[in-house]
């Protein structure tokens, strides 16, 4: 269980972006309404360089949010304690607002696979996942929020739904939620499940982030629709309506867009930025 | 049922396994086609990586052939850390290993040379000496020993790779003729800059990161090339800021 004296995570209400590189000079010119900005924790563990100095000179001006994609919290084996070292590394130097990581696993076998991997959800995998966030707050000395996945298959062996796990999570360990409103709604589609009554299962008091992205459309070996969490496109209209009916009732919350491969103009993403601040704006105060 | 990581991971690598059981749509039928998701995000995320971690690589075999060694590359040699930015250190020797592309000797240290530039990419910042700090009693300075910038790299090769590097980077670049070339790579602010190494240059610089005084390394690199200019060497290293310390207490004492 977290300590109360440890930090907490502040990120404003407001909309943020996936910080890119190539965005740099105009986020610093015209970033309105990006109240924030999200990193991968593991693109700023380099010594030094242009991205560190990048980071730095950000950091000055906007919130930052480190997410973290290769700690393998749901991994079998412990955490990669080298791994866990440069995060705190990252984390004491840089102070973010805020740190999250992801209910996956990347790594097995000291073999990283730059994927998130799925997990049973299991009262074994329960009691292994509370240990390595127990682990990873303890060493970071800051409380930490887990995101939900996109799913596309489902495990014979789970006996818990996906919100009542994340909620036992965050009772056991203390930690928050990052919800991912596209990745309930990729999940749903895959899956079969209504992702408004997930969202009614879903903790939301425990909500310290949103993440929206976009997602591509395949099919199964049945001809049954298959989402892919892809982060290449825009943000679908079902899934601004599903952002609705979460901030209607979540309240505000800090909302970010992510947008990892083919990344688009500036202007393009801060037009999805902008969605997302009208969506913030619409909540009755 | 259930499916441990070891299993899920071995599947996922090489895709002549079978796709493991306890894994299901909604339905409960087999997982099938939906375990390829995972399957297709590693290879294309993996493949990628190598296209960006040896962009000159690439250009030289074409996309398609760099797809299907990367291909290979990666169930041979997966990541060993989460850090994508040091990806594909195994990648030199894994193209010198390969048969096929024996006739293209020059290839691995092409990829040397582009690992060389990502190293030096996010290594650790640092200020070089000011010039002056040189401008003292000759035999002060021939009895100092230096300290270099992290973000230098210094790359010995028996083939033309700075001409092949300029040849695929510049518009105008001449032709890479046979020859065996060294590379002093420095960064002066945040861009790796590669330059090409003067005779005896790499002799003079090994011998000072080996701990010799200026002078003694100034005499390995004469021994091992009679034509060493120790004027024009070090002029790249002051200019790209590859000297942090010269160390002169020798002499104090």
């Amino acid at each position: 269980m977290l300590d109360n004296s440890l930090r907490s995570n502040r990120l404003p209400s407001a909309a943020g972006v996936g910080y890119k590189p190539q965005h740099f000079a105009q986020i610093l010119e015209d970033a309105a309404p990006v109240g924030w900005l999200e990193i991968h924790a593991e693109n700023y563990m380099g010594d030094g360089g242009r991205p560190l100095a990048q980071l730095r000179h950000l950091s000055e001006q906007f919130p930052i949010s480190v997410h973290g994609v290769g700690l393998s919290i749901g991994g079998e084996m412990p955490l990669d304690a080298d791994h866990l070292a440069r995060l705190k590394h990252l984390v004491g130097w840089l102070n973010p607002a805020s740190f999250s990581e992801h209910l996956a696993w990347s790594t097995h076998d000291s073999h990283f696979l730059n994927d998130l991997l799925p997990l049973p959800y299991t009262d074994a995998t329960l009691a292994r996942i509370c240990d390595h966030i127990d682990q990873v707050q303890e060493v970071l000395g800051r409380s930490m929020l887990l995101e939900n996945p996109s799913s596309y298959l489902a495990f014979a062996e789970s006996t818990w739904s996906e919100p009542n796990f994340l909620r036992e999570l965050a009772r056991r360990t203390g930690c928050g939620l990052l919800l991912d409103v596209n990745n309930v709604f990729v999940s749903a589609t895959n899956l079969d499940f209504s992702p408004q009554e997930y969202i009614d299962a879903y903790p939301l008091e425990k909500v310290g982030e949103i993440h929206l992205g976009g997602h591509d459309e395949d099919e199964d070996d049945h001809g049954h629709p298959l989402l892919i969490d892809s982060h290449g496109r825009e943000v679908v209209d079902p899934v601004w309506a599903l952002l609705d009916y979460v901030l209607e009732r979540s309240g505000p919350k800090p909302v970010l867009v992510e947008w990892d491969t083919d990344v688009p103009d500036w202007p393009v993403l801060q037009a999805e930025a902008a969605r997302a601040h009208a969506a913030l704006e619409r909540i009755p105060a | 049922m259930s499916v441990n990581q070891s299993t899920f991971h071995t599947a996922l690598l090489d895709p002549a396994q079978p796709v493991p059981d306890g894994l299901f749509d909604a339905e409960t039928r087999p997982a099938g086609r939906r375990f390829s998701v995972y399957r297709n995000n590693v290879a294309v995320s993996l493949t990628e990586a190598t296209h960006q971690a040896f962009p000159i690589i690439t250009k030289l075999l074409g996309p398609k052939n760099m797809d299907g060694l990367a291909g290979l590359f990666l169930r041979r040699h997966p990541p060993s850390s989460p850090l994508m930015m040091f990806y594909g250190e195994e990648f030199p020797q894994f193209l010198a290993n390969m048969e096929q592309l024996s006739h293209l000797g020059y290839l691995p240290d092409v990829a040397r040379l582009e690992l060389a530039l990502r190293r030096s990419y996010h290594a650790a910042d640092s200020t070089g000496i000011d010039p002056q700090a040189l401008a003292i009693e000759p035999e002060t300075l021939m009895a100092a020993t230096v300290e270099f910038a992290p973000a230098m790299e210094m790359l010995r090769s028996p083939w033309p790779v700075h001409a092949i590097w300029r040849f695929n980077t510049e518009a105008d670049a001449p032709a890479p003729q046979p020859q065996a070339q060294d590379i002093l790579i420095t960064r002066p602010e945040f861009d790796p800059i590669p330059h090409l190494l003067p005779p005896g240059g790499a002799d003079w610089i090994a011998a000072l990161q080996a701990g010799q005084t200026i002078g003694t390394a100034h005499e390995t690199a004469l021994a091992a090339n009679p034509d060493f200019d120790l004027g024009a060497t070090l002029a790249l290293l002051l200019q790209g800021g590859a000297i942090t310390t010269l160390n002169t207490e020798r002499l104090d004492r």
